[in-house]
């Protein structure tokens, strides 16, 4: 009985694989189209190169205009012929206005004033550097048919094949296991019935008759007093062992990892981007606290960067993609910060309704230890990643050290003060190597173990 | 057979049938054990159906879910600014200069924020004049997280309104018809003077009343008739030479105090120099303590030395008679001033107008060189008549809207029925003010006024010397300043800021950048254009004065009348000044309470008077001859704790019932002395309704009353923190020599070092060792220096410890139990003899156990402080030995000694055996016997979540069972270090500061590094007068006294 479903499971198994497979080849195939779309796109326009043009875009133009919605300045999909057909303006007004913004508005031009006060008097940067070609190729690339709705729903494809393997790869697997040891277990009682029973009908009850005339081992063992003392004593010492482990633990959260009210993926910012750390938590640079940015800070990136798209070929991985990190996903979590900083999209401006998140706290030191952020990172120039860990690595950020006493003492021992090109250390370093005989001092020398450096 | 004997606890046991024994002998106790009563009423004992078992259950059961809960950790959140404010960091503090003007209290400081909660006061060093923070200024920071404060406006019946209710009441009202009255506080303030002008200016009938509750009036008087404006002269005590002081506490709130950092300049001795000063006084005040020679002498006498002094100066003769030793004394004096006219000067604070015109004449005639009427102080401006007549016109009915701010006249006024009258026939009254208080009970509104750190302001504390006040928190509450107020009555849509930024560059600021005055906190009319701005600024000034006086022209005819007073009559008067019948009063401020608008402030409650070392308090001072006359007493009971008897005080037909006695060395025989401030009880928290009123005494505004004294029933407890007032002749712990000696002979003389036998020779017990001396000449080393000549126990250092270091506030139970928790105690020594030095001659003269030099009876002798004893004052704190007892005897090693000369306590790490206390020489170790936050059983501040505001967050709030002291401010030793390292420079001298040393502004206390030997504290470390406080234990402590030198120069 037993035994058939097993033979069912694996024939499942096989053939969800078997659907997976055939998924993924049609999403390939459907990218492959998509990038044929784009091809054909790119030569279809009038004297300029929509490849080159995207490059300029990102360059130039994308801090202030997006393809598809107003930012702090109008949408520029298909700009040229926008204009052309509602305001009459052809091709040469556009090199004026892109060369030299301001000086259309002075001259009075009447669509030049116009946009001007409708997008709340932000005057665009001249750019006298950009050539006409320049120029034609970024209307190419505006001109060009957005390529979204086929990607769409490859990636839709996508998420459902991959989130169905990835089920496949853990979950599925370790049920099989389970199962399999399930099975063994039962077969070894039933073998074990079956010839007990066999045994049974043949008339062969040895077994109990030899456990009544001998000893039993617990109670030979109860009798030998030198041996009850000594596991007695081995298990006090092993209690005690694991009882002084489980203690010490108390209040160290090494891998703490709380949900956040915002998804904010330490991976993307501080990994892919390369967002230096102390460009957010500046206040490491100059307090004890680290701080937990402020919205205004992330909203200096946010304000144009309004979805996540992810980067081509990496991210999001399988990995992401299985864990339900999808670039929708992401854009809802820049949607959470725009409700909480109260960011009107549609009219890119502050609406003053604000919620200030919650997050939740991850490093906690108790409140009687001092630990101060510039004395490491600036004076020390210890690196964040010496304490925090491989954060640009964490898709969700969590406690990498203990945080103990233990572990900042034992740094205290190890690490070299960084005394170089610092006046302040220069008599004391001069001073104390002399006395200890050494050019390098560590933190612990300098002090840096004395009780009252971080409790008071 | 022996087992079997019977024995027999009583006859009646003998009787086998006798009931009672039968019952005894079934009970365990004789007496039944009310446990219905500790239980609870027996029916509903017997009602409820939890059993024994139940019981055990819910307790196994609440234990078992208490420690699971326990195991989780708690979630932490952490919210940052939707909006980062551009200047604040989280964990970096920011310090605004502001002013505080509350109408008493008159100083330049700068406020230190963090995440932009004002944590604590510093003295403004920029300031010339006003810039250090006393006592009370400093605790004014915790005054703003008063959880009692008004939260909005409120109706008199205690209903909250809107402010709109308000503004329209009031607005109704303008143009009436009837006068419109505002009662106000001083404000020095040449905005306010300027709005008050305009205010008066719109609306027709506008009377401006300003009141002190504790008045300077005959001051203001005389200085107004002699140089024509309503001031007070200014006094710099750093360039005299001789001070002689008639009763004035200019070291207290004497003409609205602030003099004490000059005074302590001229006290240090310096190429062989120091002033010297002289006090008359009845009362033991914190100056008559400093005095280099005091006596002890009736405000009556006082009056007739000092015409006596001035006919002697003046070259002709006065009448009247004081006593020889006075006499002998002044004589002296008039010979040391006739040396030196200009060096010397003379100050008085008896409330009589031929005092004060007289003093005025006396310093005019020496040209002393501390004087200066040229550029007066306006930190006083009440007028006692006008009030009067206030008060006249609100009873007769005359006054239909009465605007009060920043007084509170029902608690203050001695007449204060009357203007409860007054005010019941006005038609609107409107009380601003921070607090719901007596006042606010019977005004029409309450309105909620801003605190000072929450409001714009200026003041104009001195001529020429102007200062701001910006706002350093918003507003927590509801509230809204008066002036802001007056502009929105006068139809202004201007905000005050706009205003007073108008007033200024108008009239003060003569060009200068408004935005670096308000950087700076003061400006000062510069000084070659200094006559010049100060003629543009005065007219808002002197327009203020002189509009008064026309209100005032009916009143004020007597007073107008005062110029004419000749010198000579005036001297004629006091030389025939009489006593008066019965004992004379003397009424005081404390230094640590003020006119009591602090009185909610749970620091000052608990800050020690610095005389008499009792806090929570107040209490009439009786010297020791007459207390034996009115057979009251003073006696240190079984606990600890001081009890003194109770006496009722009359004056004139009002009796304040039930005033506890406090005996003081010094007091002078035949007047007693009362304190201001305490007895408030309206709007208070019931810990803090402490003390008498002693405002209803005070009148006729004069603080020399006569007053009959009964003893009444009863022992009063105080919470005193010092009960040994003498020092018994050890001269180790305060050294005192003479300024003639100092100057003469060698130091080892008169600072001498203690001795001790090393293989029987006689070596210093400094150069002796138990211990292995750790090399600390590398690094920082810090060290403090005391100078006990330039402290004058003031106390600010005390509270500005507090503020820093979280010290929590235990209430007068626990204090009276000696569980004080001050980290920096400030020591008051009496002498026994008429000097510390008579003290240790007696000591040394002891010869044998009894007969008349015996020690048996000599130290019971010298445990007495003397009828004048001299006085010393010694703060003591946490010595930070190099040899410290305390970390020796620590099981777990919770205190421990750094290289940089600073003793830590690790609290996480003490276990409270209390070993360091008992072995610390210097009792300077404090012990958490509670917790003290959080815990409603002590309802001061630490209890609400607006009060906990104040907490420092860089430094710990202790927990019960652990010993806690002073660190030497390390959170603040530290953070200098480190924003050193950071801009990789060494440390600047002046930049390590404890919160005691920067507080000082007398310089008393200066902290430094000593291994920087280009730093202050290296050079006084190396000076003579140095000593440690008994050195002869031979703990090495990093802390240093300076011996005090006394100037007893004779002429």
């Amino acid at each position: 009985m037993k035994k058939v479903t097993y033979r069912n499971q694996i024939s499942k198994v096989l053939g969800i694989s078997l659907v997976v497979f055939l998924l993924s080849s049609i999403s390939l195939f459907a990218q492959d189209e998509v990038a044929a779309v784009e091809a054909a796109a790119t030569e279809d326009t009038s004297g300029g190169d929509a490849a080159k043009g995207k490059a300029l875009f990102n360059q130039n133009c994308a801090a202030c205009h997006a393809m598809d919605r107003k930012m702090t300045g109008p949408a520029l999909r298909n700009v040229e012929a926008r204009l052309a057909e509602d305001e009459g303006l052809d091709r040469e007004w556009l090199y004026a206005w892109i060369k030299n913004s301001p000086g259309m508005i002075k001259s009075g031009d009447s669509y030049a004033v116009k946009t001007y006060a409708e997008y709340n008097q932000a005057a665009m940067t001249a750019f006298p550097t950009l050539s006409n070609g320049d120029i034609d190729n970024i209307l190419a690339y505006t001109a060009a048919p957005p390529p979204t709705p086929a990607v769409a729903t490859a990636v839709a494809g996508d998420v459902a094949s991959s989130n169905a393997s990835g089920g496949i790869s853990n979950e599925i697997i370790l049920g099989a296991l389970v199962l399999i040891f399930g099975l063994l277990v039962m077969m070894l009682f039933l073998v074990n019935k079956t010839l007990r029973r066999i045994a049974e009908a043949n008339g062969v009850a040895v077994v109990k008759e030899d456990a009544e005339k001998r000893t039993p081992i617990w109670k030979a063992f109860a009798k030998n007093q030198f041996l009850v003392l000594c596991t007695v004593i081995f298990l006090l010492l092993g209690s005690a062992y694991f009882a002084y482990g489980w203690m010490m633990q108390v209040g160290v959260d090494q891998g703490y990892a709380p949900i956040q009210p915002i998804h904010y993926s330490h991976k993307i910012h501080a990994g892919t981007n390369k967002i230096e750390c102390k460009y957010c938590h500046s206040s490491a640079r100059k307090s004890k606290h680290s701080g937990i940015p402020s919205l205004n800070v992330c909203m200096n990136c946010h304000k144009s960067i309004y979805e996540y798209t992810g980067t081509e070929g990496e991210a999001p991985s399988q990995e992401d993609l299985a864990n339900g990190y999808t670039n929708e996903f992401y854009t809802g979590e820049i949607k959470k910060l725009y409700a909480a900083v109260g960011w009107d999209e549609e009219n890119q401006k502050y609406t003053g309704d604000t919620t200030p998140v919650e997050w939740v706290r991850i490093h906690n030191l108790p409140d009687f230890a001092y630990f101060n952020h510039s004395q490491h990172v600036e004076v020390g120039q210890i690196e964040c990643q010496t304490c925090h860990g491989p954060v640009e690595e964490m898709e969700i950020m969590y406690q990498y050290s203990p945080l103990t006493m233990g572990w900042c003492i034992n740094c205290h021992r190890e690490t070299n003060v960084k005394v170089e090109g610092n006046e302040y250390y220069a008599k004391i370093h001069e001073e104390l190597s002399k006395k200890y005989g050494v050019e390098t001092l560590t933190a612990a020398q300098m002090g840096g173990l004395e009780c009252g450096k971080c409790h008071y | 057979m022996a087992s079997n004997k019977k024995y027999w606890k009583s006859e009646a046991e003998l009787n086998p049938n006798d009931s009672i024994v039968e019952a005894l002998r079934q009970n365990e106790f004789v007496e039944d054990i009310p446990v219905d009563e500790f239980l609870g009423d027996k029916e509903t004992l017997e009602s409820t159906n939890t059993n024994r078992r139940d019981f055990l259950k819910y307790v196994g059961f609440s234990t078992a879910a208490a420690s699971l809960a326990a195991c989780e950790g708690p979630v932490i959140k952490s919210i940052p600014y939707v909006v980062a404010p551009e200047n604040i960091v989280p964990g970096v503090a920011n310090y605004y200069a502001t002013t505080i003007a509350n109408g008493f209290d008159f100083a330049s400081i700068l406020i230190k924020t963090r995440e932009g909660r004002p944590i604590k006061v510093e003295n403004n060093k920029e300031a010339k004049v006003g810039g250090g923070a006393n006592a009370r200024v400093q605790a004014s920071v915790l005054s703003l997280y008063d959880s009692t404060r008004l939260q909005g406006p409120k109706s008199g019946a205690g209903e909250d309104v809107s402010w709109a209710v308000i503004d329209a009441a009031v607005k109704s009202k303008l143009n009436s018809g009837k006068q419109i009255a505002l009662l106000t506080q001083t404000y020095a303030s040449p905005s306010t003077s300027r709005l008050i002008e305009e205010f008066k200016a719109a609306n027709a009938n506008v009377n401006h009343v300003t009141y002190d509750a504790i008045s300077e009036e005959a001051a203001l008087t005389a200085f107004e008739s002699k140089y024509g404006e309503r001031a007070l002269a200014d006094y710099d005590f750093e360039n005299a030479d001789i001070i002689v002081s008639f009763g004035a506490d200019f070291l207290g709130d004497w003409q609205g105090g602030g003099y004490d950092s000059g005074y302590s300049k001229g006290r240090v001795p310096k190429n062989g120099k120091m002033s010297k000063h002289v006090q008359f006084e009845a009362n033991m005040s914190l100056t008559g303590a400093n005095a280099d020679k005091r006596v002890p002498l009736t405000a009556q006498f006082q009056k007739v030395a000092l015409a006596y002094l001035y006919a002697k100066l003046n070259g002709t003769s006065a009448g009247g008679e004081i006593p020889a030793d006075a006499q002998k004394v002044l004589d002296s004096l008039i010979a040391q001033i006739r040396k030196n006219k200009s060096g010397a000067v003379v100050v008085s604070g008896i409330d009589d107008i031929n005092v004060q015109t007289i003093v005025l004449a006396i310093n005019e005639m020496l040209g002393s060189k501390a004087f200066d009427s040229k550029a007066p102080r306006y930190t006083r401006q009440g007028n006692v008549k006008a009030v009067q007549s206030l008060i006249a016109d609100m009873n007769a009915g005359k006054v239909g809207t009465l605007i009060i701010d920043g007084v509170n006249p029902m608690y203050s006024l001695p007449n204060a029925a009357e203007f409860k009258t007054g005010i019941e026939n006005v038609d609107l009254s409107v009380n601003f003010s921070t607090n719901w208080n007596e006042t606010s009970a019977v005004s029409t509104y309450a309105a909620a006024s801003n605190h000072y750190l929450e409001s714009w302001g200026d003041a104009q504390i001195k001529k020429g010397h102007y200062s701001l006040m910006q706002p350093t928190i918003k507003e927590l509450f509801d509230t809204r300043q008066f002036h802001t107020s007056v502009l929105k009555w006068m139809g202004s849509d201007k905000s005050y800021y706009d205003y007073i930024k108008e007033t200024w560059s108008t009239f003060v600021l003569n060009g200068s950048d408004f935005n670096k005055a308000i950087h700076d906190g003061v400006f000062v009319a510069g000084s070659g254009a200094m006559m010049a701005v100060s003629e543009i600024a005065d007219p808002v000034m002197m327009a203020a004065s002189s509009d008064k006086e026309e209100v005032d022209e009916m009143v004020d005819e007597a007073q107008m009348m005062s110029p004419s007073i000749s010198i000579s009559s005036a001297v004629r008067s006091l030389a025939n000044a009489t006593g008066a019948d019965g004992m004379e009063l003397t009424l005081y401020s404390k230094v640590g309470m003020g006119d009591g608008q602090q009185a909610n402030n749970p620091w000052l409650q608990e800050f020690p008077d610095p005389i008499t070392r009792v806090c929570w308090d107040n209490y009439v001072t009786v010297s020791k001859a007459d207390a034996e006359t009115l057979g009251v007493i003073n006696e240190n009971v079984a606990n600890g704790g001081l009890d003194g008897s109770y006496v009722n005080l009359t004056v004139n037909g009002v009796t304040v019932n039930n005033v506890p006695v406090i005996i003081q060395p010094g007091q002078a025989k035949g007047t007693v002395g009362l304190s201001f401030g305490y007895g408030k009880k309206e709007g208070m928290k019931s810990e803090m309704q402490t003390g008498v009123n002693a405002f209803a005494l005070y009148q006729d505004f004069s603080t020399i009353q006569s007053v009959s004294i009964a003893k009444a029933e009863g022992n009063h407890e105080f919470a005193c923190v010092q009960l040994h007032k003498t020092m018994m002749g050890r001269g180790d712990i305060i050294k005192e020599t003479t300024l003639e000696i100092f100057n003469t002979k060698d130091h080892a003389e008169w600072n001498h070092v203690p001795q001790v036998s090393l293989n029987h020779q006689e070596v210093p017990a400094t150069s002796v060792d138990l211990w292995d001396s750790f090399d600390r000449s590398i690094g920082h080393h810090f060290n403090m220096s005391i100078d006990l000549n330039a402290c004058t126990g003031c106390g600010a250092c005390v509270i500005a410890c507090h503020a820093e270091n979280n010290v929590p506030v235990v209430g007068k139970q626990e204090v009276r139990k000696s569980r004080d928790m001050h980290w920096l105690r400030i020591d008051r020594y009496y002498s026994s003899e008429e000097s510390f030095d008579a003290d240790n001659t007696k000591k040394d003269d002891f010869d044998g156990l009894s007969g008349d030099n015996g020690s048996l009876g000599g130290f019971g002798e010298l445990e007495d402080p003397s009828a004048n004893p001299q006085v010393a004052f010694q703060p003591v704190m946490c010595q930070h030995c190099n040899h410290a007892p305390c970390e020796t005897v620590c099981p777990v090693a919770a205190t421990s000694h750094s290289r940089q000369g600073q003793n830590h306590m690790a609290y996480n790490r003490c276990v409270g055996t209390r070993y360091c206390a008992n072995n610390c020489p210097y009792k300077v170790r404090r012990f958490n016997w509670f917790l003290y936050n959080n815990n409603d059983e002590f309802d001061f501040h630490m209890n609400n979540d607006l009060g906990k505001m104040v907490v420092n967050p860089d430094v710990n709030v202790r927990s019960r069972g652990v010993i806690e002291k002073c660190s030497m401010c390390i959170q603040k030793t530290q953070k200098s270090i480190l924003d050193a390292k950071r801009d990789g420079r060494p440390v600047a001298d002046d930049e390590f500061q404890t919160a005691c040393s920067s507080a000082c502004s007398n310089g008393a206390i200066v902290f430094g590094d000593i291994n920087d030997k280009e730093s202050e504290v290296a050079e006084l470390k190396e000076s003579d007068r140095m000593y440690h406080l008994l050195e002869s234990v031979g703990t090495k402590p990093n802390v240093f006294y300076h011996v005090k030198v006394r100037n007893t120069t004779e002429a």
